[in-house]
C-alpha cells in the first residue's frame, strides 16, 4: 500500500475524538443494543449523557434524566436513547454503564457523533 | 522452688541446633503474622527441618551462637518459626519452607524493613545452596500501615475520563540518543494518532544528549497540542528517576508545574525508600505514578534463587504506584500465563485467594487499598491485541513501542491502528465473541475501515515469540 498521511487538524472538528469506540465506525442500533445488553448482564446501571460538540472535553456532560436505576428492559432504554437523540440532534451522546460495586463507570461509549 | 517452664533458664554459651528453637510444626499462624514461603535448596546431608529452622532464625531473631542478651527478652514472642515443609513437585533437592513472623518484627509501613529481614543475610547463608522467596502473606493489619497506590485504577480512569477499555501506550524509541525536540515530535505523533500515553524509556534520566528539563518542556508541549487536537486526555510518563532523592523531587515538582498528569519511577534500581516517598508525594499532589521494574529479572528469573515477582508486585502495591509492568505473556519477554494471571490479580484485586495453579501460596487481603494498573509492554503488536484483551481485561495498559513507531506510515498511523484494534476487540468481546479464537476475523473486519490497521497487520503478520519459559510454575501437569 502507498504511504498515507494521517489526517488530523486543530481546525477540523472531525479530528476531535470521543473516547471508547470513537475510532470505530458509528454503531447502528443493533450494535448499540448489544453493548447495552452487555452492561445489563453485568448488573450495571445504564445512563445517557449528551453535550454540545465544542464542550466535549468537559468532565460532566448533561445528564439525560437520571441513570435508569432498576430498569432492566432494554427496549425501554433503547427508547430513551432515541428520545435523547431526537431532543438533541446536534449533540454528542454517550451511554454509560455504572458499576456501583466498584464505584466507577464500567463503560462509557459514544453512540452519537454530532456532525460539525 | 520449682522452675516454671516459661521462665528463662541459666545462660549456657555454645551452638544449638536451629530446629530446637525455630522449628514448630504444631504452630498455628496468627491472623496478624507475616507469613513467608521460601523455596529452599539446602546443602546435601542437612535435614530439611534444620535448614528451614535456620532460614527462620537467620531472617528473624537468631544468630549462629547463643548470646547472653537473648535472655533479656522474650524470644518466644519475637522469633520467626518454620511451621511447615512441603515438597516441590518434580524437584527432589528443593522444598518449600513456610515461616511465620510476628508483626512486631517490622516497622509499620516499611517495605524496606520487611525485605531487609526476609531477604537479608539469610540469602548468603552457607548452609543453603540457594533460596527463593516465593510469596509473602502480609496481614491486613500490616497492609493498612502502608500508603499504597497514590491514586489507583478507579481514580486514574476518572481523571483520564476513559472507561470500558484498556489504555494504550508507547515507549519512545530509540531509547537513547534523541534530542529533546525530536523526542517531543515522536510523543506528539503517537498521541495525536490515538494513544493515551507515551513513556520515557527507563534508561532516559538526564543524559548529556537530552537533559531532563528540556525533555519535560518539549514533551509537555507535545502532550498539550495532542490533547487540543484530539479532544482526549493524554499523558507522558515523565521519568523522574534520579541519582538522589533531592533531584527526584525537583523533577517531580517541575512535571507538576508543567501540568503533567503522570510521572514515572524505577522502583527497584532507585529503591523502596525513594519509591515510597515519591508515592507519598504523588498522593499529596494528585499525580499518577507509573512504575517501571528494571532489575526485576535479576531477582526473579532464576527458579531456585532470588525473589519471585509476585512478592515484588505485593511490595510495590504497598510501597505505592499506580501502574506496574507485569509482562505480556505473548510478547518478547519472559512470562508464564498462569503465573502472570496470579500477579495481575495481586495488583488489582482486594482479595486474592491461595491458588497454587497460579503460584499463589497464601490468601492475601488488601482491604480498601486501591489497585495497581498492570502494564503489558515488550514486543507486542496489533496481532497480539485479542490475546491481550482476553488475558488482561479492561484494567490494564498495553504498550506498543515498536508496534507503534515501527508502523510503515509513522507513529500517528501506528497509534491509530492500535486504537482501532483494541476498540474492535472490546466491541466484539462485549458482544460475546471469543476473541482469542476469532481474533483474526475481528481484526480483519475492523481493518476494512482502517487502512492504518490493515497495513499494520500486513507488516507484522509473521512475527511470533515462541521460546519456552525459563521459570515455570512447579505444579503437577
Amino acid at each position: 500500500m502507498q504511504m498515507q498521511n494521517y489526517h488530523s487538524l486543530l481546525d477540523d472538528p472531525d479530528s476531535r475524538k470521543l473516547e471508547t469506540f470513537s475510532y470505530l465506525n458509528e454503531m447502528d442500533a443493533g450494535s448499540i443494543r448489544k453493548q447495552i445488553q452487555a452492561m445489563l448482564d453485568k448488573s450495571w446501571q445504564v445512563a445517557i449523557e449528551h453535550v454540545e460538540p465544542e464542550r466535549s472535553h468537559r468532565t460532566y456532560w448533561y445528564m439525560w434524566q437520571l441513570p435508569f436505576f432498576g430498569e432492566w428492559d432494554i427496549d425501554k432504554i433503547m427508547g430513551e436513547v432515541t428520545a435523547c437523540r431526537n431532543a438533541f440532534p446536534d449533540h454528542h451522546i454517550k451511554v454509560i454503564g455504572y458499576d456501583g460495586k466498584r464505584q466507577t463507570q464500567g463503560m462509557a461509549m459514544v453512540i452519537n457523533r454530532a456532525k460539525s | 522452688m520449682s522452675k516454671k517452664s516459661n521462665t528463662p533458664g541459666r545462660y549456657e554459651a555454645g551452638v544449638k541446633e536451629y530446629r530446637e528453637t525455630y522449628w514448630e510444626p504444631d504452630y498455628e499462624p496468627k491472623s496478624t503474622d507475616l507469613l513467608a514461603c521460601f523455596k529452599v535448596t539446602g546443602q546435601p546431608g542437612v535435614a530439611r527441618e534444620e535448614v528451614a529452622a535456620a532460614v527462620a532464625a537467620e531472617s528473624s531473631t537468631g544468630t549462629w551462637t547463643t548470646v547472653w542478651t537473648d535472655l533479656l527478652t522474650n524470644l518466644d514472642y519475637y522469633k520467626g518459626r518454620a511451621y511447615r515443609i512441603e515438597d516441590v513437585i518434580g524437584d527432589d533437592e528443593s522444598f518449600y519452607a513456610f515461616i511465620a513472623y510476628p508483626i512486631d518484627l517490622f516497622e509499620e509501613g516499611s517495605i524496606v524493613n520487611v525485605l531487609t529481614s526476609l531477604v537479608g543475610n539469610v540469602f548468603g547463608f552457607k548452609a543453603l545452596r540457594s533460596l527463593r522467596l516465593e510469596d509473602i502473606r502480609f496481614p491486613l493489619h500490616y497492609v493498612l500501615t502502608c500508603g499504597g497506590p497514590p491514586n489507583g485504577i478507579v481514580v486514574e480512569r476518572d481523571k483520564l475520563n476513559k472507561y470500558g477499555r484498556p489504555l494504550l501506550g508507547c515507549t519512545i524509541k530509540p531509547k537513547l540518543g534523541l534530542s529533546a525536540k525530536n523526542y517531543g515530535r515522536a510523543v506528539y505523533e503517537c498521541l495525536r494518532g490515538g494513544l493515551d500515553f507515551t513513556k520515557d524509556d527507563e534508561n532516559i534520566n538526564s543524559q548529556p544528549f537530552m537533559r531532563w528539563r528540556n525533555r519535560f518542556e518539549f514533551v509537555m508541549e507535545a502532550v498539550n497540542q495532542a490533547e487540543k487536537e484530539t479532544g482526549e486526555r493524554k499523558g507522558h510518563y515523565l521519568n523522574v528517576t534520579a541519582p538522589t532523592v533531592e533531584e527526584m523531587y525537583k523533577r517531580a515538582e517541575f512535571a507538576k508545574e508543567l501540568g503533567s498528569r503522570i510521572i514515572m519511577h524505577d522502583y527497584l534500581t532507585a529503591g523502596f525508600t525513594a519509591n515510597t516517598s515519591l508515592a507519598n508525594w504523588c498522593r499529596d499532589n494528585g499525580m499518577l505514578l507509573h512504575i517501571h521494574r528494571a532489575m526485576h529479572a535479576v531477582l526473579d528469573r532464576h527458579p531456585k534463587h532470588g525473589i519471585h515477582f509476585r512478592v515484588l508486585t505485593k511490595c510495590l502495591r504497598l510501597s505505592g504506584g499506580d501502574h506496574l509492568h507485569s509482562g505480556t505473556v505473548v510478547g518478547k519477554l519472559e512470562g508464564d500465563r498462569e503465573a502472570t494471571l496470579g500477579w495481575i490479580d495481586l495488583m488489582r484485586e482486594s482479595f486474592v485467594p491461595e491458588n497454587r495453579a497460579r503460584g499463589i501460596f497464601f490468601d492475601q487481603e488488601f482491604g480498601t487499598m486501591p489497585g495497581v494498573m498492570p502494564v503489558a509492554s515488550g514486543g507486542i503488536h496489533v496481532w497480539h491485541m485479542p490475546a491481550l484483551v482476553a488475558i488482561f481485561g479492561d484494567d490494564a495498559c498495553f504498550q506498543f513501542g515498536g508496534g507503534t513507531l515501527g508502523h510503515p506510515w509513522g507513529n500517528a498511523a501506528g497509534a491509530a491502528a492500535n486504537r482501532v484494534a483494541v476498540e474492535a476487540c472490546i466491541q466484539a468481546r462485549n458482544e460475546g465473541v471469543e476473541i482469542e479464537k476469532h481474533g483474526r476475523e475481528v481484526l480483519a473486519k475492523a481493518a476494512k475501515h482502517s487502512p492504518e490497521l490493515a497495513i499494520a497487520m500486513d507488516t507484522w503478520k509473521e512475527i511470533k515469540f515462541e521460546f519456552d519459559t525459563v521459570d515455570k510454575l512447579d505444579v503437577a501437569s
